[in-house]
């Protein structure tokens, strides 16, 4: 008999835990690499999260922090850094959005990704207020790019302008001179000559990237989307566009390259091994050089792009990240407050250089010969020539592609299915562009 | 009074089924309606949903991309049927066979892999069907004097890395399963068969394979579902949800594109409840074909 309690009040124990676990929900954030950055901030300290997938960008607050926190004595912060894969944080981030649950109080989006947040009613927070007293000095572009009806919602990192990086050592044995390369036909000349001669590539077709596309639509002054942020992927630009990255494929001056883009893990050992020349990539693709291809190092020299024709402009400003405070944020104020120093200020502009090789979004940096020709710089160590005197040369021609609640399904469309069809499979560019287009409008409905 | 209600005969019963009927409640019926619910609504950010009647439904079969996906599955478990149920049910009476050398070293090897977690497997097989020419299928293809293949680029190729890595996984999952339904039959039919002369072949299919046959519709069952609701598998394959050409685009994995990486939650309850949809009425067809709805007699 009580063997029969027993087992009844075991069975009546073991409901009660399986019913409390469902009620309760769970507090504990996402996943990922964890770390509390304290700065030299006392016990009165505010603890703000902050989510990102570039762990680079945590060692950028942790310097602003420290800068911050002997500033603001009476309002100083202790950040929490949480690092995750790039999909998973944007994910994780969308949830918590939608659900009002679990956000942190600072985060990361990509530009890619951004305008699903703007989407409806952003649960991001206004940064008007505190943008005001740094307006002048940063580029107005790089803030419209993070708005919505005027409203700012997140802050840049960089400019991000697109430049070509050359591997030398290749051109020098196929004897080519890349200063010599002004337009695609110069290009295609000293592909064809690379390519008789090592059996190397000249440049990769990319098929998991749009960074190809939006450069040779921006010199043309063309866009993927028109005036109203509508679809616009089969325009004459893109088709001319598309149709010459095709003939430079089937003239052997690219190839598409595993991974699908210079920015991908493949392709770094692709370049390591002196199988592509050159990357069409925006200026923060130096730090992939310097992390995750050390042994180029001396070898690389950075250009403007090739252009149709002269006068072309010769760069875009391509990808980016903004960092935005959430509506369920501890201290609104002070979390905002803080990224605007932390983004926006000249010291974190020179720091944004220093730390992550960013091309600042605070131009007067640009002119500061004793920040952007430190010898000391590992950019600067690690190119051929400096980044900045040919960010210099094309300051006044780095074009913007527009970001729009359509750009999200158009990258996907165009990168998973587009871009593949054209380069892996050799579908005609009209064909297959007016077929993107379709889909997209299909998608967006 | 309390101690009458839980000695009750009649109520015990209740008691002891009520953990898996909240547990079905709450996290399958309720969810469910829910779903349900959703799939005739739009979802925005920081706004209510709005109703839209059967819009969603009217996309979705207007939507090559999901038409795709579809296809996708349904071959991926046709495939994984056509190689999950013959080839595991031989190595279990292989297996089985008092005079199989190494059983139980076989039975360990079979059923390793299914203890590997999918996100480590299918990352391992992302790299050994790597494009390059230092991969490991693509070098082994090189002492043949091949080229090296793209084959996650691919949509032939790229089931073969599917299906590969499902077949190294579950092989010795469903392999169990027959040893299982095999311990059932008696050794006498065996015994009562070889009396008669018949031979391993026709004591195989006339006593094995009739008997097994609950089993084997177990199995049938479960892998209709798993090749229907597969994603994972291919989301590790491709490094993403994102596939060239969408060859590995799943049901479930166009359901989190759109409900996850879109926000788009309607449209993705939606999916969701298409996909329920044809599971069931596969699953409902088979196993009335197979007759498993009649009464035993």
């Amino acid at each position: 008999m009580k063997k029969n309690k027993a087992f009844i009040l075991l069975i009546i124990m073991s409901m009660i835990l399986v019913l409390s676990g469902c009620g309760k929900a769970s507090n504990s954030s996402a996943g990922g690499e964890k770390s509390v950055l304290d700065a030299g901030a006392g016990e009165n300290a505010t603890e703000l999260s902050y989510w990102t997938f570039v762990e680079l960008h945590g060692q950028h607050f942790e310097k602003m922090l420290g800068k911050w926190n002997a500033a603001n004595p009476d309002r100083q912060i202790k950040l929490n850094v949480t690092v995750m894969p790039y999909d998973d944080m944007h994910n994780k981030l969308s949830i918590a959005l939608q659900t009002g649950v679990g956000a942190p109080d600072i985060s990361d989006i990509e530009l890619g990704k951004y305008p699903d947040f703007l989407a409806g009613t952003p649960q991001l927070e206004p940064l008007n207020d505190v943008v005001e007293q740094y307006k002048d000095s940063i580029v107005q572009s790089q803030l419209d790019l993070y708005s919505k009806e005027g409203t700012v919602y997140g802050l840049s990192t960089h400019v991000g302008a697109t430049v070509a990086f050359y591997n030398t050592e290749i051109l020098d044995e196929a004897g080519v001179n890349y200063k010599d390369i002004v337009t695609w036909d110069d290009f295609k000349k000293a592909g064809i000559q690379v390519y008789e001669k090592t059996g190397k590539y000249m440049g990769t077709a990319d098929t998991s990237a749009v960074w190809q596309e939006s450069l040779l639509l921006a010199q043309q002054g063309a866009d993927l989307t028109d005036d109203a942020g509508n679809p616009k992927v089969n325009s004459p630009e893109m088709i001319k566009a598309l149709t010459m990255l095709k003939d430079l494929k089937d003239n052997n001056v690219i190839s598409t390259i595993a991974g699908g883009q210079p920015d991908t893990e493949e392709a770094y050992g692709e370049y390591n091994a002196g199988n592509y020349v050159t990357a069409f990539m925006p200026l923060w693709q130096m730090s992939r050089y310097t992390n995750y291809m050390a042994d180029l190092s001396g070898k690389i020299a950075i250009a403007p792009l090739p252009v149709f024709e002269k006068g072309m402009p010769r760069s875009y400003g391509g990808g980016g990240t903004a960092t935005v405070v959430t509506k369920t944020a501890k201290d609104i104020q002070l979390a905002k407050e803080f990224i605007a120093y932390a983004k926006l200020s000249l010291d974190a502009n020179i720091e944004i250089w220093n730390t992550l090789g960013f091309d600042p979004i605070n131009m007067s940096v640009w002119d500061m010969k004793d920040v952007t020709h430190n010898p000391e710089n590992q950019f600067v160590k690690y190119f051929v020539n400096n980044p900045f005197d040919v960010l210099n040369e094309v300051k006044d021609e780095i074009m913007l592609i527009k970001s729009t609640s359509a750009s999200p399904t158009i990258n996907n469309v165009l990168c998973t299915v587009t871009l593949n069809e054209i380069f892996e499979d050799g579908k005609d560019v009209t064909e297959a562009l007016n077929a993107a287009q379709e889909q997209i409008v299909q998608d967006l409905k | 009074m309390l101690k009458k209600f839980l000695y009750s005969q009649k109520v015990a019963p209740y008691v002891f089924v009520l953990p898996f009927i909240l547990v079905f409640i709450i996290f399958w019926l309720y969810p469910l309606g829910n779903s349900f619910s959703m799939s005739f609504q739009k979802t925005t950010l920081g706004q209510g949903a709005q109703w839209i009647g059967t819009d969603n439904y009217t996309k979705l079969m207007g939507d090559g991309v999901f038409l795709k996906a579809v296809t996708n599955s349904v071959i991926y478990m046709v495939m994984t049927l056509a190689i999950l149920i013959p080839f595991p049910m031989l190595f279990a009476v292989l297996i089985n066979n008092k005079f199989m050398w190494g059983r139980e070293f076989f039975k360990s090897t079979f059923f390793f892999p299914a203890l590997t977690s999918v996100v480590v497997a299918g990352t391992i097989f992302r790299l050994m069907f790597g494009e390059m020419e230092g991969s490991l299928i693509n070098s082994f293809l090189g002492l043949f004097g091949m080229e090296p293949m793209k084959f996650l680029k691919g949509q032939f190729t790229g089931y073969i890395a599917l299906i590969a890595l499902a077949t190294w996984r579950w092989t010795g999952v469903n392999m169990l399963y027959f040893l299982s339904g095999l311990q059932n039959i008696p050794e006498d039919y065996y015994e009562a068969a070889s009396i008669d002369g018949a031979s391993p072949f026709q004591k195989f299919t006339r006593i094995t394979m009739p008997l097994l046959k609950p089993t084997t519709i177990y199995v049938l069952t479960i892998s209709i579902y798993a090749g229907l609701a597969m994603f994972i598998e291919s989301m590790m394959l491709w490094n993403g949800n994102n596939s060239p050409k969408n060859i590995g685009l799943t049901i479930v994995g166009y359901l989190y594109r759109q409900g996850i990486e879109k926000n788009n939650l309607g449209y993705a309850a939606a999916v969701g409840i298409v996909l329920l949809a044809i599971t069931m009425v596969i699953n409902l067809t088979q196993l009335a074909f197979s007759g498993m709805f009649k009464k035993e007699d």
